[in-house]
């Protein structure tokens, strides 16, 4: 029976490949054959779809643009939260408990809510369409969870380093960046890691705060979807390339997430 | 937890985050506080309405509706997606070559667009051309996700535990990989069964990253709005309707911003209610 077990995780693998596998399949697939009837691999193999997406500035400006924003707010996310994650696990202040269940009370907050008003927000104060005003907007979700993962991570690091530095006459700043940064190295990598997936991935918000010049490659597919009736050859191949970006930043983190989350508060 | 020391400064640590997110959470709140109490005939033009949005979204068949089936959604994800990602976790290889493949593999859901999700679902589980469905109507299963009900449902629920599971499992499974080796020895001398490893030695140490695991699922399953929308369009009919989805159907379809701004907050305030519920049952005794 304990032999056996490696079954649960290869099963559960291929039930995730499997519709990978289909979007894969489809991608290098004409149009034509698509619609034709059911095939399990493709008969006329073809790279047009990836071609055409590769040659478009219609379509590959829509990855640029998303990885624009993505790693703005990854950047800016993490940033802001590494001061607030130290304040959060070292000191207690007026608030602390309140303030902290406030910055996780928006993570909950619907993005289907938000949209009009950010709209609205972001139009008023001339970012419209701006890469920047869709980093902005995921910070609502991503700076809470990144502080909330950054705490976990700094709650685990004993005080007595941070003591043990300010003895030794380290100003704070310094302590931070040179010794307190390095010791949470791995922390600081996985909230990356979710602030980059989150934003990756969103796309109500991204797509009602662009119209062309910041438009992320998951509207362009909407949009094309709807223009020229179902050119599923080529969104199969749009959807393929959307995964890329993803899977590199997997591998550079994989061994943080493996030491995860639970190196705090456990 | 108990050595933090009491310092007012500490306030301008959290200075830049306060802004950052109350520049983004507080505006466009206020802006739907304001719709939901104000009535509108077109040209910016509004008139106070106190209450009475709240009333009517309270007492509408429709948001019952729609409530329900959110319900009866995120209760169905989280009882496949915990107890599938720790059994995954727990089956996984610890460390080596292997480990790293699952968790690269695993994570893959997770990093696509929502909306390409869906994407690949509908064009997975199209009765005619897809995998899934011709599969299974080859197999004598008669199945049409854009017509039955109950196929939506079970598409959906099956395209829910594809993308999320991951998040679950790896959650565990960080868990599972900080507990020493010498746990498991100590377990061994004893004689510990399998079941007495997994409830007095893994289960604790997972505790706090199922607390995350958990609250994450519930609240990101609570909100989900573009999967389901791509997929199903919350058809057929209204079966698979979710919440998020009537919202955006009366905000941006038919412009009704009173009922929608009073249906968001009342919404906003049940995920609150609920998730706190939750984060106060898991962590009870860890204040101890």
């Amino acid at each position: 029976m304990k032999r056996m077990t490696w079954l649960v995780p290869a099963l559960y693998i291929v039930f995730l490949m499997l519709p990978i596998y289909w979007l894969l399949c489809m991608s290098f697939k004409t149009t034509n054959e698509i619609l034709g009837h059911f095939t399990p691999w493709p008969q006329n193999f073809t790279f047009e779809n990836y071609r055409k997406i590769l040659t478009d500035s219609t379509w590959y400006m829509g990855y640029v643009n998303s990885l624009i924003y993505v790693v703005i707010n990854t950047v800016m996310s993490v940033a802001v939260a590494l001061p607030a994650a130290y304040a959060f696990s070292r000191y207690r202040f007026l608030g602390d408990k309140h303030l902290f269940f406030w910055l996780l009370s928006n993570r909950m907050a619907p993005a289907a809510v938000f949209a009009l008003p950010f709209f609205q927000l972001y139009s008023a104060i001339g970012l419209f369409d701006t890469h920047i005003a869709v980093a902005l907007a995921h910070c609502l979700f991503n700076v809470p969870l990144a502080v909330w993962i950054l705490e976990g991570f700094m709650s685990g690091v004993p005080k007595e380093l941070d003591e043990l530095a300010f003895i030794d006459g380290y100003p704070f700043w310094k302590f931070f960046v040179k010794i307190f940064l390095p010791a949470i190295a791995a922390g600081i990598g996985v909230a990356a890691f979710f602030c980059f997936m989150f934003s990756w991935v969103e796309l109500l918000l991204a797509k009602t705060l662009t119209s062309v010049a910041a438009k992320p490659i998951a509207a362009t597919m909407t949009r094309t979807a709807s223009a020229s009736g179902y050119e599923l050859g080529l969104l199969a191949a749009a959807g393929a390339l959307t995964i890329v970006p993803g899977a590199f930043v997997i591998y550079f983190v994989r061994n943080y997430i493996a030491k995860g989350f639970s190196l705090g508060r456990v | 937890m108990s050595a933090r020391t009491v310092n007012q400064k500490a306030w301008w640590l959290v200075l830049p985050v306060l802004v950052l997110v109350g520049f983004n959470a507080i505006v466009p709140l206020m802006t739907v506080v304001n719709y939901s109490v104000q009535e509108t005939f077109g040209n910016n033009k509004f008139f106070f309405e106190g209450v009475k949005w709240f009333e009517m979204v309270i007492h509408s068949a429709r948001f019952h509706d729609a409530l329900k089936r959110q319900l009866l959604f995120t209760a169905i994800v989280l009882a496949i997606e915990v107890p599938l990602g720790v059994a995954v976790a727990l089956a996984m290889p610890r460390r080596g070559v292997w480990a790293s493949v699952c968790l690269v593999l695993m994570s893959m859901p997770l990093l696509i667009p929502w909306n390409v999700v869906g994407a690949i679902w509908n064009i997975f589980a199209l009765p005619d051309i897809g995998m899934l469905g011709w599969t299974l109507n080859r197999a004598g299963i008669d199945y049409n996700f854009t017509r039955q009900p109950v196929a939506a449902w079970a598409t959906l629920i099956a395209m829910d535990v594809w993308h999320w599971t991951s998040l679950v499992a790896l959650l565990a499974y960080a868990g599972l990989s900080a507990i020493p080796d010498a746990y498991y020895q100590a377990a061994k001398i004893d004689g510990a069964s399998s079941w007495a490893v997994f409830r007095h030695v893994q289960l604790p140490k997972m505790k706090h990253v199922l607390t995350i695991a958990v609250l994450l699922r519930f609240m990101d399953s609570f909100m989900i709005y573009t999967e389901p929308f791509v997929l199903t369009g919350g058809g057929p009919g209204n079966a698979t309707t979710l919440l998020s989805i009537d919202l955006v159907k009366i905000a941006l379809g038919q412009f009704d911003l009173g009922p929608a701004g009073a249906m968001s907050l009342i919404y906003f305030l049940i995920i609150l209610l609920l998730s706190w519920m939750f984060y106060r049952v898991m962590t009870l005794g860890e204040a101890e």
